[in-house]
């Protein structure tokens, strides 16, 4: 195959932990998909039988989905991902409340999905708070009681962040518009983006309280191209999509059947795993956690270590780029990601590093690992075999690590 | 994403440090993403005779300063003095399109250590 990921030369491993950016397809959720794609291969709309065995599939992944968010299958609505489910989530309430108010509240570390979606608004009119996340990365809720205003027709915050895994406080905002909402703003909605956080932490939306919910499949090692949005029965939504009555008027469109069926299947896994499979992760990623910042010198971690998702640890090394590190990595078999400008082609570190309170200069030597359920003990011990290396090898080079090297032979002396 | 030659630099980058007896150096930042590069060279009879550098920076930024090393090395004052930006590019096979300020920045580092060459002259 011309776009197999080159064979690692000997002495070499393979380790996947960008599982942040995207998972493996699960074999399970292989073959649950394959007969839609070649046997079972009807239009959901259509009433002969072939549709109608599409559709039956259709409904059950719309059960399996609504079954991991403690929702009903009708609130459940097939989108093509995340940034759709954004976008039909934030632009849908705003402009069907355009009526009752044109404010939003949304966070300054939300996904690009959210943050350029709540940007579009605001040229056509749309005013928009970010709330600020401090030093932890976490909204803070006297800030969003803040914000509130009697225009205000939506709050958009992410259940966890991709960056830094940080959970921000849903149940408390979910109260708190419960309470808005007795009070007489019932234009009031919540939405939250859940991509990262499904399959890691319960996400249950009545006990959170939203009335909108995003999600995406490739995440939990489902297949990339489909997603849901979680729309509270009684929500009022403006679609974007127009075309046929599909998914009860909210997004027209051929339903993706065979791609469908895998978000049912990887929803239903995650939801039967999700308790073991957190439990070893978060084991593992604490091990990486503690291990990094024993074996690495001048290295902090990014976000509240003890409110993060239990897949995800951010560091930043002192006086290291992390592109320089992440390709270096790349050069021993381990993927990871950066939130350093310089591999994204902008100038900026990223916004998540920069509401966090880092400088443009610290922000541009930061690494995320992400696990997967399928991370093993040996994969982290290649890594953390093979990073302490490449850090010393950087800052072996650069002419601002001197101090760095010092406080290096002090701590390698032996302590009594 | 990168050239070959860009990933070899990185892996095994030429002629690191700093040099305690330099007869010039230079230095060059770039004030936008944070990179900075400290290029010392050797030179006698009017020839370089030694290069070597220290930089903190993304890939292309670290192997264009690697490449810089071992492209003066044994040049002529006049030639050193010749060379541009695409001359460090060429070396590193191609570098991409947002990343070509980083042969920027080993030129001018090199520029601003010939200035300084001979020293006490202006």
């Amino acid at each position: 195959m011309p776009n197999e990921v080159q064979p690692a030369a000997p002495g070499v491993r393979r380790v996947y932990l960008d599982n942040s950016a995207t998972t493996r397809v699960d074999d399970e959720v292989m073959q649950a998909m394959w007969p839609y794609f070649t046997e079972v291969y009807g239009n959901a709309s259509s009433t002969h039988q072939w549709g109608q065995r599409a559709k039956q599939a259709v409904e059950e992944a719309r059960r399996q989905v609504a079954l991991l968010l403690n929702a009903q299958p009708p609130e459940v609505t097939f989108v093509s991902g995340g940034t759709e489910a954004d976008n039909l989530a934030i632009k849908g309430v705003a402009q069907a409340q355009a009526g009752r108010g044109r404010h939003l509240v949304t966070s300054q570390i939300e996904h690009p999905a959210v943050l350029t979606t709540c940007g579009q608004l605001e040229r056509e009119g749309w005013r928009v708070t970010y709330l600020p996340v401090y030093r932890e990365g976490v909204v803070r809720l006297a800030d969003v009681r803040e914000a509130l205003t009697d225009e205000t027709v939506l709050i958009t915050v992410m259940h966890a962040n991709n960056e830094i895994g940080t959970v921000q406080p849903i149940r408390e905002i979910g109260q708190l518009v419960k309470e808005r909402r007795q009070a007489g703003q019932r234009h009031l909605h919540l939405h939250t983006d859940a991509v990262q956080s499904v399959g890691k932490v319960p996400v249950d939306v009545k006990d959170m309280g939203v009335d909108l919910l995003t999600l995406t499949a490739h995440k939990i090692h489902g297949p990339k191209g489909i997603g849901a949005l979680y729309v509270r029965r009684g929500v009022r939504l403006q679609s974007q999509m127009h075309g046929g009555h599909h998914e009860r008027d909210r997004r027209a469109g051929t339903e993706s059947v065979p791609l469908i069926v895998g978000l049912g299947k990887a929803a239903e896994l995650a939801r039967e795993h999700l308790t073991e499979r957190a439990g070893r992760m978060r084991e593992l990623r604490d091990y990486l956690d503690a291990e990094v910042l024993r074996r690495v010198p001048g290295v902090a971690r990014n976000g509240d270590p003890g409110r993060r998702l239990p897949h995800i640890a951010n560091f930043n090394f002192d006086h290291v780029e992390g592109e320089g590190l992440q390709i270096s990595l790349d050069l021993k078999g381990v993927a990871v990601s950066t939130g350093s400008a310089c591999s994204s082609g902008s100038v900026e570190p990223s916004h998540v590093l920069l509401a966090i309170g880092l400088s443009r200069d610290t922000g541009h030597g930061s690494l995320r690992f992400s696990l997967s359920k399928d991370t093993t003990r040996e994969e982290i011990d290649y890594v953390l075999e093979t990073l302490p290396p490449l850090v010393e090898k950087l800052r072996r080079i650069s002419p601002r690590a001197k101090k760095i090297s010092n406080l290096e032979s002090e701590i390698s002396t032996p302590r009594v | 994403m990168y050239s070959q030659q860009v990933l070899d630099h990185l892996e095994n980058p030429r002629h690191v440090g700093e040099m305690a007896d330099a007869s010039a150096r230079g230095m060059a930042t770039n004030p936008v993403c944070g990179d900075l590069l400290h290029l010392y060279l050797k030179i006698d009879g009017g020839r370089i005779v030694g290069a070597s550098f220290q930089a903190q920076g993304c890939p292309p930024t670290l192997a264009a300063s690697s490449a810089l090393t071992e492209i003066v090395i044994g040049l002529a004052l006049a030639e050193a003095r010749a060379l541009a930006p695409p001359d460090v590019t060429r070396a590193l096979g191609r570098l991409p399109r947002h990343k070509e300020h980083c042969s920027v920045l080993a030129i001018d580092a090199l520029r601003a250590a010939l200035a300084d060459y001979p020293p006490g002259v202006v």
